[in-house]
């Protein structure tokens, strides 16, 4: 039904539009979702919409919106809402494969770390949204093939520049943190930089392709 | 003009109201943890609102006025002196050249706000001069102050405070810190079993080591959830709380990941958020349940407070 949804409250200065249909991501709600996004900046008081994997966050100063207008433009936005019409850059992204995680990767899924490798670099790859990290993307478009679940004890430090896939998900690391997601190689992309006016060099929308410089392990 | 810093822990960092606008680009809000001491401080001193305050969590704190200028001390009780005088707590007072500054430790609280005037002049970035320690970029080089540090002072505004400084009397609600902190239900509130939802609002949680600028996790019984699903990544704000699998909430905070999976019991309405940047480990907090018209009013109350410090401080400075 094109009305899924629920609203609910992320404190009064915020709401969450949670479109997501039986737990998995859906490529074509999401579409409709960034269009929704894009119709909601420069409205007087919004301070951040925020787009997540078919969600949308909406947060705004409470004191001059009044929360129950805001539910019910987001209600009738959704309903509305078509698939935002341009489509956003695309990108290739550079990896050597290889690092501590990806022969027991491979290894979990039975398959050769030569099949990780094209299977991972083989697809085409959409930003579903930015968060979490400065510029972290959340990647779709993974082949089911390599989907995993996360390791059951997180890595404290995963460095900044691993290119990781967790479950149906891919990313990239932007900053060394910790992560649960399986390190399958190294980028020197630049995903963030504080000192330019827009610090994602991602956007939710843009298209990214990896390619292969190098596989050492 | 510029304060030099003689003694820090790295905790302690430039802060001012935070960012706002780039939680898209995975860019946390930062910011001070106790924005209601914060903003005191800037008026008490006639200060632009975005001024950049110094957030004081490690102590002792001392520095050093190489140039005369007016100071305010806000936030956790802590003793505080000014060359040989004493300062109240929440008091703003002129410093003069060579003056030096010292917090001690706390005896109610967390952090101290120290606000100067023009406040702390650091080129913004990303729209703040809030420092995010977890990312590394923002405020003194995108790090915590140490010993050495020397931070440039703005143009302090008109007028001079009087002899003897001004003070403010505690903001709403801080006379006692044990109230409990206000919540809004959040989206998996229903999943939760009935004993959990009622065992989140009934609890005096005990708050643990790992609490810090990103988030602060709660000791206490397990909350249950009844509904067990994966949630897909989705935007989060400071003050939500979360649900691991552990069962133990963690409230995120100032410096939290943008977006986040864990399961959402409730949020700590914003006009309550300070509570948690006074809160030290091993302190207990009780959660209630709230409306939005309450979140609402106690933020209305909050900025009322503020502007009434703000028109009587300014009748206070004599030019």
């Amino acid at each position: 039904m094109a009305d899924d949804f629920t609203l609910s409250d992320a404190g009064a200065g915020a709401l969450l539009l949670d479109v997501a249909v039986g737990g998995a991501f859906d490529e074509t709600r999401q579409a409709r979702l960034l269009g929704l996004a894009a119709s909601l900046g420069g409205i007087d008081g919004v301070e951040d919409v925020v787009p997540g994997m078919n969600n949308l966050m909406v947060a705004f100063d409470p004191l001059t919106v009044d929360a129950s207008v805001m539910e019910r433009r987001l209600a009738e936005g959704w309903r509305s809402a078509v698939a935002r019409a341009e489509t956003g850059r695309s990108h290739d992204i550079a990896v050597v494969y290889g690092g501590p995680d990806i022969e027991d990767f491979a290894a979990g899924l039975g398959v050769s770390i030569d099949e990780v490798v094209e299977r991972h670099a083989g697809a085409v790859y959409r930003v579903a949204a930015i968060g979490a990290m400065p510029g972290f993307p959340y990647l779709s478009g993974l082949d089911r093939a390599l989907a995993a679940p996360r390791r059951a004890v997180p890595r404290q430090g995963v460095p900044k520049g691993a290119v990781i896939v967790g479950g149906g998900q891919a990313g990239i690391m932007p900053i060394t943190a910790p992560s649960g997601w399986h390190i399958l190689g190294h980028t020197d992309f630049t995903l963030f930089d504080p000192h330019r006016a827009t610090p994602a060099t991602l956007a939710a929308g843009d298209v990214v392709r990896f390619t292969i410089a190098g596989v050492r392990w | 003009m510029v304060i030099e810093i003689l003694s820090s822990g790295a905790l302690n960092s430039v802060q001012d109201r935070g960012r706002r606008g780039l939680l898209s680009s995975g860019v946390s809000r930062s910011g001070a943890m106790d924005l209601v001491a914060l903003e005191a401080a800037n008026a008490l001193l006639g200060n632009d609102r975005d001024a950049a305050a110094i957030e004081v969590a490690a102590f002792p704190f001392r520095l050093r006025f190489e140039a005369a200028t007016p100071v305010a001390v806000t936030g956790a009780v802590a003793e505080a002196r000014l060359a040989s005088r004493r300062l109240s707590p929440w008091w703003a007072m002129e410093a003069q050249a060579g003056d030096e500054l010292t917090i001690a430790p706390p005896t109610t609280g967390a952090r101290v706000y120290i606000a100067v005037g023009g406040g702390v002049d650091l080129p913004p970035l990303l729209g703040a001069r809030a420092t995010d320690l977890k990312s590394g970029y923002g405020g003194h080089e995108g790090r915590g102050l140490r010993r050495g540090d020397r931070l440039p002072l703005g143009r302090r505004p008109a007028g001079r405070l009087p002899e003897g400084g001004i003070g403010a009397l505690p903001p709403p609600g801080r006379s006692d810190f044990a109230l409990p902190l206000r919540v809004l239900l959040a989206a998996e509130w229903m999943e939760f079993s009935e004993e959990a939802r009622d065992l989140f609002a009934t609890t005096g949680w005990r708050i643990t080591a790992e609490a810090d600028r990103q988030g602060c996790r709660l000791e206490g019984p397990e909350l249950v959830r009844a509904r067990r699903r994966e949630l897909l990544s989705h935007g989060i704000v400071p003050g939500t709380v979360q649900v691991p699998p552990s069962g133990r909430p963690i409230v995120q905070l100032a410096e939290a990941n943008t977006c986040g999976g864990y399961p959402k019991i409730a949020t700590v309405i914003e006009a309550d958020l300070w509570r948690l940047g006074q809160a030290m480990p091993d302190d207990e907090l009780r959660f209630a349940v709230v409306g939005r018209d309450e979140a609402q009013a106690a933020l209305r109350e909050t900025a009322a407070w503020l502007a009434r410090l703000r028109s009587a401080t300014a009748l206070y400075r004599v030019s």
